[in-house]
């Protein structure tokens, strides 16, 4: 099968800072690909431009076949391409089951409807609820969001970009923050949804990466320095040097 | 939950009493109760739609004052060309708020915070000036209007049917907005006011919604002119200057910003303060500013926002008594 996502030599230049440089990337389909990199490796430089945030300097992005490099990041979301961000970014003043319904909702035709309780629309609640249980958070749906932990809200973004069923999830370091035991939830839920979509992870737990991912790229500079399985990557001597340095490898 | 108790509660103390104005004012034979409730009925429906852009929507505007003006101009240039018919005035004004909202909206809201609301005020203001140098249509002193809206079945010349009217605005305004904020629209909207970027990032195209509402908010507020030309006989440039526009704000803030009966619960409070407080000084502001300030400094719901708090301790006040109760029972 063809890739999913399809990254040619894409360049972004800040200044005189080569933050993207000439990265080529192919995802297939049901691929959980990771990007490891040292701060400051240009990892959400990179998801910027595949989420469309930031504007590519050159270099092209395919998804799903087409060219996608000059679209919108709402264009790019409604064709299946979503993303989750480092720092949460849920509404607050809304519950949980109202926060997911909303991000149905923009998958859901659009949103003039003056009259009709959203709680009231089966087509917006029903996967609303399904998504929340795949993350993890069914006990707290009726629960504003103001009240929920770190770590649920957590839960609650990837609840949120996982509803409309994308084609690719773009993760962005879902576990930042997080504590051991919630993160080894995120790790089990991820777990259960490898194979049914393709997921592009960008994350510093290791013991995660490394749990999880079909294959790894290793960012460094702006650079692929390497890219591979877990195995080879595990091995690669230059990735040792260049990003592990002289730390004792997590794994 | 906790809120629909406590707007059950509002609702049934206040319809009632308002139901029962003109009754009152008919017995006591006070005439000017009938007139200063309608006044605060028309500036409770302007204040709802402001509520609609400014307190779910996030857009405050400090300009809103030239739809009400528009709405009541539409009445008083119609009438003085001899045009009374109520439906042809409501759909002029429907119609040029429409077009005004639909104008200044789109250009307004590619800014936002500071730069939307000098946006707003700049033009509002331009309408004012506009208005004041129409000669013809009395300038700055006004147009007195004549004959008053003819809606076939009834018409708003006598002052009962105005206010039951009015009424009547107020209350659809009012279940229309409970539905509205529930409504998808409702939860794009006030999405757009907590986070438009992410917003835009799942995939709304947040301007196309914002301004549908400043385009709803705007002819609401203009069909509330239409009955305040009808109230006051006058359509002067006054009702679009920002000393108006300030004094909705302050309502809508004063009575809860973004809670369904907060512009009416505002407009009340405000118009009878300011009124109990003139019977005893001309200095009336003096006492009313620093009242204002304190309710906005201590309420972040305005005074409605003190009504939903107290139910919500309340409220709590009694599970933790279920639980103690509980407790003791397996004790």
């Amino acid at each position: 099968m063809s890739a999913m996502l399809k990254i040619y030599t894409l360049v972004k230049r800040y200044g005189g800072l080569l933050a993207t440089d000439h990265v080529s990337l192919e995802l297939a389909p049901g691929e959980l690909h990771a990007i490891i990199g040292p701060n400051g490796a240009g990892k959400t430089t990179l998801i910027g431009q595949l989420g469309g945030e930031v504007a590519p300097g050159s270099g092209s992005i395919e998804f799903n076949g087409s060219d996608i490099t000059s679209l919108s990041p709402a264009q790019r979301a409604l064709r299946g391409l979503a993303r989750s961000y480092q720092i949460t970014s849920v509404f607050p003043e809304f519950t949980v089951l109202e926060n997911v319904v909303l991000a149905m909702q923009a998958h859901c035709g659009h949103s003039f409807g003056f009259w009709k309780p959203v709680l009231k629309q089966k087509e917006l609640i029903d996967p609303a609820f399904y998504a929340i249980g795949q993350a993890g958070l069914s006990h707290r749906a009726q629960t504003h969001v103001s009240e929920l932990a770190h770590g649920e809200r957590r839960q609650l973004e990837l609840a949120m970009v996982m509803v409309a069923e994308p084609k690719l999830l773009l993760l962005d370091e879902p576990m930042a923050g997080m504590s051991h035991q919630e993160s080894g939830k995120v790790v089990q839920m991820l777990q259960g949804l490898k194979g049914r979509y393709t997921i592009l992870l960008v994350e510093h737990d290791m013991d995660a990466v490394f749990a999880l991912a079909d294959r790894i790229s290793v960012l460094v500079y702006g650079r692929i320095i390497a890219s591979g399985t877990p195995q080879e990557i595990r091995a690669n001597e230059e990735v040792r040097a260049a990003y592990l340095g002289d730390e004792v490898l997590p794994i | 939950m906790m809120a629909k108790r406590i707007s059950v509660w509002v609702a049934a103390l206040i319809v009632p009493l308002l139901l029962a104005v003109p009754v009152y004012a008919n017995m006591a034979s006070e005439p000017f109760a009938l007139t200063f409730f309608s006044r605060v009925l028309v500036f409770a429906l302007a204040a709802i739609s402001l509520n609609l852009m400014l307190g779910y929507g996030g857009m405050v505007s400090f300009g809103h004052a030239l739809y009400l003006g528009l709405g009541a101009y539409s009445v008083g240039l119609l009438a003085q060309n001899g045009i009374t018919n109520g439906w042809v005035q409501l759909a002029a004004t429907v119609v040029i708020c429409a077009l005004a909202g639909v104008i200044t909206g789109a250009i307004s809201l590619r800014t936002t915070g500071i730069a939307f609301i000098m946006i707003t005020l700049a033009f509002a203001q331009m309408f004012f000036y506009l208005f004041v140098s129409l000669k013809q249509y009395g300038g700055d002193d006004g147009l007195s209007i004549q004959a008053r809206s003819d809606f076939g079945l009834f018409t708003l010349a006598s002052p009962i049917t105005l206010y039951y009217v009015a009424l009547v605005l107020v209350l659809v305004a009012l279940f229309f907005t409970k539905r509205l904020i529930d409504a998808r629209f409702g939860m794009v909207l006030r999405g757009c006011r907590i986070n438009e970027r992410r917003m835009k990032a799942m995939g709304f195209p947040s301007l196309r919604y914002k301004l549908s509402a400043y385009v709803l908010s705007s002819v609401l507020c203009g069909v509330a002119g239409l009955l305040y030309a009808n109230l006051t006989g006058f359509a002067s440039p006054a009702y679009m200057a920002w000393t108006l526009s300030g004094e909705m704000i302050v309502i809508v803030v004063l009575g809860g910003m973004a809670t369904v009966f907060g512009p009416l619960v505002g407009s009340l409070v405000l118009l009878l303060s300011e009124e109990i407080l003139k019977a005893f000084t001309e200095h009336w502001m003096m006492i009313l500013g620093p009242l204002i300030v304190l309710v906005v400094l201590t309420a972040r719901r305005g005074v409605y926002g003190y009504l939903l708090d107290w139910d919500a301790w309340r409220e709590r006040r009694k599970l933790a008594a279920d639980a103690r109760a509980k407790a003791e029972v397996k004790q």
